[in-house]
């Protein structure tokens, strides 16, 4: 049961401003300001205007947590409120676990350290006397679960799940399954990555991954068209509050509605690359849909890993094929990455959110940039403009570098309140 | 969970072995691969002792394409998990390879390879960085190449939690195999960010040992407690369904994996008591397992002496004063970061096999208020059943498993 969500992503402040942007079909990519780019490739991404203060944030913790944490941290803080499990309710610590999605860790920190250290990059030999107080913590990603433990008093399981890009649904996959298990009643879990800085704007140059339509930043991400170049790389978090149905039922909470299938499936194929065919992820979304027990014709939209290069919309448009038949064709399929872009490991968790919103508002999201659609892409991929549709399931996909292949199946909770 | 786990198939990367065998006999015979930390001048660093891997060349292990774009730490794995695969003789093809996956964990990256290429970057500009960098440093890294050199299509990932992630990440495979979602899983972990930026980072910690004598640099549960030292390597175990891979081998597994648990710590300036022992009792009752059911404790043995006071409060808790033997073989190699609990876990199930335990070395003085029963100096032969492996990470990560002899 989803029973509380917060996003930060490109485009807006919070969770409402996020929904209303990308049922506008509003692209918030745009020229990179948090560094010049003039020297790399793609100079565009999806940036949030953070501002710690507004947050909540104390001086002290903006200066020890990397951005990635402290968008971990606000959503976090954020989603427990909704969902009413803030300190000071009986809930059990030890029964409450915290699972974070992120793909490059502390990303920014580490380089801003890395320069002032090496002195850009002069000295092999990193001079410690320049180090922060705080290295450590940027060192091991794991610090980001740790940041968002403390901030919601968790002290059951708590990690950080790192599988590339699928980091955010796997995070949420497996929260399920400890609640399932009964190693928690309550999982704070989605993911967070931060990664607009200049090595990994320039380790996608290197393989023209994203977008060089620098011109024209909020048209940079174009999945499914015919003249997309690349995905547009974003930053950006979601948590979740994840919950026992029994414990959401007991305490009366309000439902989004529930993870009822999940799967993981490694294409063991390539690094970065993916199969022209699709079969992996064709195979994750069959394990899910037969976790939820629902045959494929009933899912009524599919939220689409759309990251807006072209090997990624043919084998995911054979994927979709291969794994719902000729329903395929029928059921809405869109990309909210060509909006917000694509923030690595923490997209997946801001899709599993965006999935849970348009279940209960009954819409589907639109593709933004979609004018004139790739003709091997053959499906209904809701070209620039929301559509008003009463969605019971839905399914989300996604895949990484490390060849990961993630799918999980949302379902709307039909009691009302739990 | 009802479905029996075991252990097939172990692959070893440590500073005392690149074998089961080498490492195994390094640690029965007390013998340590801590020294000074060779490749580059380190005499600008506070600390300069580390547990590292020597005479590992990658060129003997692996196939040339594989050079470019792997640093040093999936190279290790790389090797670990052939070595691991083969000695569990496990045909993945045969086996099914939607059926066999891969799940790590690793608490640093690749970050040699990070930094040279940032290093590129910023004193040649953007056009000079690898194309591999996008994904030779991340911390996914070991499970896709694993999982892409071995065709292992099932499901996996990777599980991160500081130094206690090791043991989620067993903990995970258990899981998946249990719950009937893979028949066999490679799991573990392997560590290594040696480099100056990597070893700087490490330092960062501050409760590395500053001091210079291997031998008395890291000496849990001792006095002159003083910090870590940190280490390379790790270990990845295939783990199987118990009945089928006695179907499929004939053979007597290492053991069974028997329990499991993690727990956090309280947030700072609450009065809440830490989590180690909720994780002790938790992974216990998970296997069924009574205190005085446990014959050894593969302690996380930080050698910071708050933490140490810390276990041996947890231990105390559990199994009464100097209730139960505890085995520190972190001493010999350094705390090999999310590699440091799997290798404990290969530990507990050699010492179960050969009924032995072995000995933590350089430690002299234990603090005696710990009132715990140290196995140190010489090996303690007697027979053993059930082992419990702690770790612990950086910020208040616990977690725990239980490994039993399969008699």
């Amino acid at each position: 049961m989803i029973t509380g969500l917060s996003v930060l992503a490109p485009g807006s402040t919070d969770t409402e401003g996020f929904w209303k942007m990308i049922t506008a079909g509003r692209s918030a990519i745009r020229r990179i300001t948090a560094f010049d780019p003039a020297a790399f490739r793609s100079q565009v991404a999806g940036e949030i205007d953070l501002d710690p203060p507004a947050l909540g944030f104390t001086r002290r913790e903006t200066r020890r947590l990397d951005r990635a944490g402290l968008l971990a941290v606000a959503c976090a803080r954020r989603a427990v409120r909704e969902a009413g499990i803030a300190s000071g309710t009986d809930l059990d610590p030890g029964r409450l676990g915290v699972s974070v999605g992120n793909a490059v860790g502390s990303a920014t920190s580490i380089e801003n350290e890395y320069v002032v250290l090496s002195d850009e990059g002069r000295q092999w030999l990193v001079d410690q006397t320049y180090r922060s107080p705080h290295l450590f913590d940027y060192f091991v990603p794991a610090s980001l679960a740790r940041e968002t433990a403390w901030a919601v008093g968790a002290e059951g399981p708590v990690g950080v799940v790192s599988a590339g890009c699928t980091s955010g649904i796997d995070a949420l996959g497996h929260a399920c399954r400890l609640i399932r298990e009964g190693s928690a009643d309550v999982m704070v879990a989605g993911a967070t990555d931060a990664p607009v800085t200049p090595i990994a704007v320039a380790c996608f140059d290197a393989i023209k991954a994203t977008s060089r339509r620098n011109d024209d930043p909020e048209g940079a991400p174009r999945p499914f068209d015919r003249t997309r170049d690349g995905f547009a790389l974003a930053e950006g978090a979601a948590m979740l509050v994840l919950e026992d149905g029994e414990h959401a039922r007991r305490r009366g909470a309000d439902v989004y509605g529930a993870v009822t299938g999940y799967a993981a499936h490694s294409n063991a194929y390539h690094m970065t690359g993916l199969t022209r065919d699709g079969t992996e992820m064709a195979r994750a979304i069959t394990t899910a849909l037969d976790e939820a027990r629902i045959d494929p014709t009933a899912v009524r939209y599919v939220n689409a890993h759309g990251s807006g290069t072209r090997q990624n919309d043919l084998h995911e448009t054979e994927a979709f094929k291969k794994a719902l038949g000729a329903h395929a064709y029928d059921v809405p399929v869109s990309s909210i990455k060509s909006m917000i872009g694509h923030s690595l490991g923490a997209i997946g968790a801001i899709e599993v959110a965006a999935c849970a919103l348009a279940i209960r508002h009954g819409v589907v999201p639109p593709t933004a940039n979609l004018h004139e659609p790739d003709p091997e892409c053959d499906l209904d991929y809701v070209p620039l403009e929301a559509r008003e549709r009463d969605i019971d399931t839905v399914l989300t996909v996604g895949s990484g570098f490390g060849g990961f292949q993630s799918a999980m199946v949302l379902q709307k909770w039909r009691g009302g309140r739990a | 969970m009802s479905t029996d786990v075991v252990v097939t198939g172990i692959g070893v990367t440590a500073p005392t072995g690149l074998s089961v065998k080498e490492y195994w006999d390094a640690t029965l015979a007390g013998t340590a691969g801590i020294g000074p930390l060779a490749g580059y001048d380190t005499t600008g660093y506070s600390a300069r002792l580390a547990g590292q891997i020597t005479g590992f060349d990658a060129r003997e292990h692996l196939p040339g394409r594989l050079l470019p774009q792997t640093d040093r730490v999936t190279r290790l794995a790389l090797l670990a998990a052939e070595r691991a695969l083969d000695d569990a003789r496990a045909d993945i093809a045969e086996l099914g390879t939607y059926a066999c996956g891969v799940v790590t964990s690793n608490a640093t990256g690749g970050f040699e390879y990070s930094h040279r290429e940032m290093q590129r970057l910023w004193a040649q500009g953007p056009e000079h960085v690898s194309v591999y960098q996008c994904f030779a440093w991340f911390y996914a890294v070991n499970t896709g190449q694993i999982s892409i050199r071995h065709g292992m299509r099932g499901p996996g990932g990777v599980i991160v939690a500081e130094q206690a992630g090791g043991l989620d990440a067993i903990g995970q495979a258990r899981r998946t195999i249990a719950h009937g979602r893979g028949r066999l899983m490679l799991t573990g972990g392997v560590e290594s960010s040696f480099d100056p930026w990597g070893w700087v980072s490490h330092l960062a910690s501050g409760t590395v040992s500053t001091r210079t004598d291997p031998t008395a640099a890291y000496l849990p549960f001792d006095r002159r407690a003083n910090g870590y030292v940190p280490g390379e390597g790790g270990a990845l175990l295939v783990l199987e369904d118990a009945e089928a891979a006695r179907r499929r081998t004939g053979r007597r597994p290492y053991g069974r994996i028997t329990g499991y648990a993690a727990t956090f710590d309280p947030a700072p300036g609450t009065e809440r008591p830490p989590g180690l022992r909720r994780a002790i009792e938790l992974a216990l009752a998970d296997a069924g397992v009574e205190p005085d059911g446990v014959d050894l404790v593969v302690a996380d043995a930080a050698g910071v002496a708050e933490l140490d006071a810390r276990e041996a409060d947890a231990l105390r808790a559990v199994f009464g004063p100097f209730g139960v033997p505890v085995c520190a073989p972190k001493t010999m190699v350094g705390r090999l970061m999310a590699g440091g609990g799997p290798l404990d876990v290969v530990c507990a199930l050699l010492a179960l096999r050969d009924g032995v335990i072995p000995p933590a070395v350089h430690v002299t003085d234990v603090v005696e208020d710990y009132r715990i029963d140290l196995v140190r100096d010489r090996p303690r032969p007697c027979p053993l059943s059930t082992a419990l492996v702690l770790a612990r990470g950086a910020g208040g990560f616990n977690s725990a498993v239980v490994v039993e002899r399969v008699p």
